[in-house]
């Protein structure tokens, strides 16, 4: 009986011991980031809106991998296996425009992955929001900026609307929840696109809180994802 | 020993009068509970009974079976607790909604249509039936897809592995879209003349139903050559989603030619239902008389305890004194009440404040909807009307003198009121009360489709009433639409004014007055709920801008009433209050509120993806040479 006992405890140990071994991979530890750039300079996006596919292939079914979406100041980060994989921003996807192959389909940025590292993807969005200053003056957020025309080309497009957005969080966006205060200015409208002003009245904010989020929108005509300033934090 | 022999010599006859039969014949016994193809297709009943089950796998959108569905679009807020409200919670459509790839249904059609024109032994008139609804079915489901999908594979034969062990024979690429609503056009007019014009026929196939698929398809494709070019990203250079526009008119003098081979009565005497004397009856009893309705024109029909019943009356009924204690999940949007007409043709919010901004008083709950389109009243349950016989108790609590409010957070709750003796009730025992599941809290419930017949309401019986797929009033509307765009307004004014008479809006409208605007307009009033709202917004590629994904205040709400550009993420309520102020005139009248429940936190957002659903990466994987759609990640 007891040596029975100590069979079947060793059994369970040995059991313990080797089983997580056999059936577990290890987690992917290659860490794959960079930002979206223009010269050099970061292109702010929506949250949740700018998606960007990583593909792999030999290994059974096609489809990305990976599809998930860049941050709100355009940065992405993904943890890989080693390996070689694909990654392109989908057609009519970002502000911006992408590479594409001959063929209109969005051209490839191979990367291989040999432990981590960073990559960061060079495109050319439509405008670029210059300059962006905020000031809190008799309950209004005022915002400046200039807009520098990138694409002049048969590709080029004019600009719907500006808007300056206020949250009570980081997240500022057009989205409905995103945003507790916008103004907007149409295109048309906007005379001398080195200095454009607007100007947002504070609503009560309920609780109160001392400090709010703010940020400028540049809508292009035709093209669904808006090009945003950087998120800016002001005192009340 | 005797005994012996006997036996013996009968075994021995026994085991020779066997032996002659073959081995074969001996193993070989039919199954009792499968028919063969060939007995499938020897009888008419048996015909029928396949055809009954490939009648019951159609698609549809917002029906009665399933009212989650017409809870979206912000046309209403789903008093519901749980996931059901991650609609108005979430910021934007997923890219799969509304998607569908049945290539299974596709196949079984196929095959009986195979196997029904192979027959032998039916008779030939009824085997012609057969084929066209069979035909009718696959066609319709195909306009299903198309809608969702754009281009599909065009499968019009059952496809058969040969196991050699290379499939790629059987993958097929994406049709163009407009292929595809050239098929179902075609495919209508070659079965319209094998089906009987039957006006009493709504469940099956008939030359009515075809007709009037034929007129919505060719007016969806017309639309989408005609305004594709307002989303030009919204596109594939195949074609297998998007039209060119120079295809527009044909499809819209297709549209109009079967809207008025129905009218014209070769169909079958179809006819705007106006049977009732009270125009908001006789509009609600659309939906559910079942006794010779002449304006219904194919259903999917329901039969009390027969097991094929629905539970819509039990979901949505009026929760206080109901069948059921359960009830009031749809509960129609402020946006969508306003949205109706005044009788003069024009477009106003509710009476809600004076100019001064003073609330404006009502005698009684539903002066404030008096003097508009009857269909509201047809549509919604509004605060203050009665469904069987017993009035909807909905008010939000009341308002004291100084502004202040007494309500509760019970259905019914009483309080003592100031300067009273007892406690008396402060808010309906039908809400609204946020959060309250099951009670009216947009102080709306809706009553289209529920079924007035006792018992209705409770699961034991259930309601057999019919979801409508195609009706008359909205060949009317497809018809009006398709002479606007082929620039005969006068004419578009005419079929429009049917529909609007009998909603009492008796003042007609001339050839001037139709806009597009218009026409989005009376397709909302007349044919909301029915699952036609998300689809005709995306033909008019509308969609992404009265769903823009900005959230709404009550300046949003109020502006812009039946404009084609009017936005409408978020779903509004309006809650009545009673004035308790002794002395004062207007004490124990009515006032009413515009609210926004703190529960709606989203807003709708229809991204330029959602014009046609996502196709799975796994149907991609399978067969590479289905393209991607448009503006997807």
């Amino acid at each position: 009986m007891k040596l029975s006992n100590y069979i079947i405890a060793s059994l369970l140990a040995g059991i313990a011991a080797t089983g997580c071994k056999k059936d577990n991979y290890d987690p992917p530890a290659s860490s794959l980031s960079g930002r979206l750039l223009y010269q050099g300079d970061e292109i702010h996006v929506e949250y949740n809106q700018v998606p960007y596919q990583l593909y792999q292939y030999g290994f059974g079914k096609l489809g990305p991998i990976s599809n998930t979406t860049f941050d709100q100041d355009g940065t992405y980060s993904v943890l890989l296996f080693d390996g070689e994989y694909k990654l392109i921003i989908p057609n009519g996807q970002g502000p911006f425009l992408w590479k594409k192959t001959a063929g209109g389909s969005p051209d490839t940025v191979v990367v291989q992955m040999r432990g981590s590292r960073s990559l960061d993807l060079e495109v050319t969005p439509f405008y670029m929001i210059r300059n962006p200053q905020f000031n809190v003056a008799a309950g209004k957020v005022n915002g400046t900026f200039s807009i520098e025309k990138i694409i002049t080309d048969a590709n080029a497009r004019n600009v719907e609307r500006v808007n300056l957005y206020l949250n009570r969080t980081a997240f500022v966006s057009g989205a409905g929840n995103y945003n507790v205060a916008n103004v907007s200015l149409s295109g048309g409208s906007i005379t001398d696109p080195g200095n454009v002003a607007l100007s947002v009245t504070i609503p009560s904010l309920s609780p109160a809180q001392s400090y709010i989020y703010a940020r400028i929108g540049l809508k292009v005509q035709g093209v669904e994802d808006m090009i945003f300033s950087p998120v800016i934090k002001l005192d009340i | 020993m005797k005994l012996r022999i006997v036996t013996f010599s009968i075994m021995t006859i026994i085991v020779a009068a066997y032996s002659c039969k073959s081995e074969s014949d001996f193993l070989d016994i039919g199954p009792t509970n499968v028919f063969s193809n060939e007995q499938a297709f020897s009888d008419t009943n048996l015909v029928v009974s396949v055809l009954a089950n490939l009648y019951n796998r159609q698609l549809d959108f917002s029906t009665v079976k399933n009212w989650e569905t017409m809870a979206d679009f912000s046309e209403t807020f789903p008093s519901q607790n749980g996931t059901i409200q991650d609609l108005v919670k979430r910021n934007d459509w997923g890219y799969g909604m509304w998607s569908t790839w049945d290539y299974t249904y596709i196949r079984e059609l196929n095959l009986f249509l195979q196997r029904c024109e192979a027959a032998p032994q039916l008779p030939e008139g009824a085997k012609k039936k057969y084929m066209a609804e069979g035909r009718f079915l696959r066609a319709n489901y195909y306009f299903e897809m198309v809608k969702r999908m754009g281009g599909v594979p065009l499968i019009l034969e059952p496809m058969v592995y040969d196991f050699k062990g290379d499939p790629t024979y059987l993958q097929h690429a994406r049709a163009k879209e407009s292929d595809v609503y050239d098929f179902v056009i075609s495919e209508a007019d070659a079965i319209k003349n094998d089906l009987k014009a039957d006006v009493n026929n709504k469940s099956r196939a008939s030359r009515g139903s075809v007709l009037a698929m034929k007129c919505r398809a060719a007016l969806y494709a017309g639309s989408i050559a005609k305004y594709g070019g307002v989303t030009p990203q919204v596109s594939l250079q195949g074609g297998e989603v998007g039209i060119p526009a120079s295809k527009a008119n044909d499809y819209y003098t297709k549209a109009l030619a079967a809207a008025e081979e129905i009218m014209n009565g070769s169909a079958g005497a179809y006819a705007l239902y106006t049977k009732k004397p009270d125009l908001a009856d006789n509009f609600a009893s659309v939906f559910y008389d079942k006794d010779l309705n002449p304006e219904t024109i194919f259903v999917e029909d329901f039969r009390l305890k027969s097991g094929k019943v629905h539970g819509f009356s039990i979901a949505n009924q009026p929760r206080f004194g109901a069948e059921e204690e359960e009830g009031g999940r749809l509960n129609p949007s402020l946006n969508l009440v306003q949205s109706f007409e005044l009788l003069d043709n024009t477009f106003a919010p509710l009476p809600v404040k004076d100019g001064s901004g003073n609330p404006i008083f009502y005698d009684n709950q539903t002066d404030i909807f008096a003097g508009r389109d009857a269909r509201l009243a047809g549509t919604v349950m509004l605060p203050g009307t009665s469904f069987k016989e017993r009035t909807v108790d909905i008010w939000a609590g009341y308002q004291l003198a100084n502004g202040s409010i007494i309500s509760g957070d019970e259905r019914g709750q009483q309080k003592t009121l100031p300067g009273g003796a007892a406690p008396v009730q402060v808010v309906g025992f039908d809400g609204p009360i946020n959060g309250k599941e099951h009670t009216a809290q947009t102080g709306f419930y809706l009553r289209k489709y529920l079924d007035p017949k006792p018992g209705s309401g409770s699961r034991g019986t259930g309601s057999d009433l019919p979801f409508i797929r195609y009706r008359y009033a909205e060949v009317l509307l497809n018809a009006a639409e398709a002479a606007f765009e082929l620039g005969q307004p006068g004419v578009a004014a005419g079929y429009m004014n049917q529909v609007r008479a009998r909603a009492g809006l008796v003042t007609p409208l001339d050839g001037g007055d139709i806009t597009l605007a218009r026409i989005m307009h009376e397709r909302r009033a007349e044919l909301s709920f029915e699952g036609h709202i998300v689809f005709d917004q995306k033909r008019w590629r509308n969609a992404h801008v009265i769903w823009d994904g900005a959230s709404m205040n009550e300046a949003d709400l109020l502006s812009n009433i039946g404009g084609a550009n009017k936005r409408n993420t978020q779903p509004f309520g309006l809650w009545s209050y009673k004035l308790h102020d002794p002395g004062n005139p207007n004490h124990g009248k009515w006032l009413f509120k515009i609210v926004k429940s703190p529960l709606v936190t989203g807003s709708n957002r229809f991204r330029m993806g959602n014009y046609y659903s996502f196709i799975d990466d796994n149907i991609r994987s399978n067969n590479p040479k289905i393209v991607k759609q448009p503006n997807q990640d």
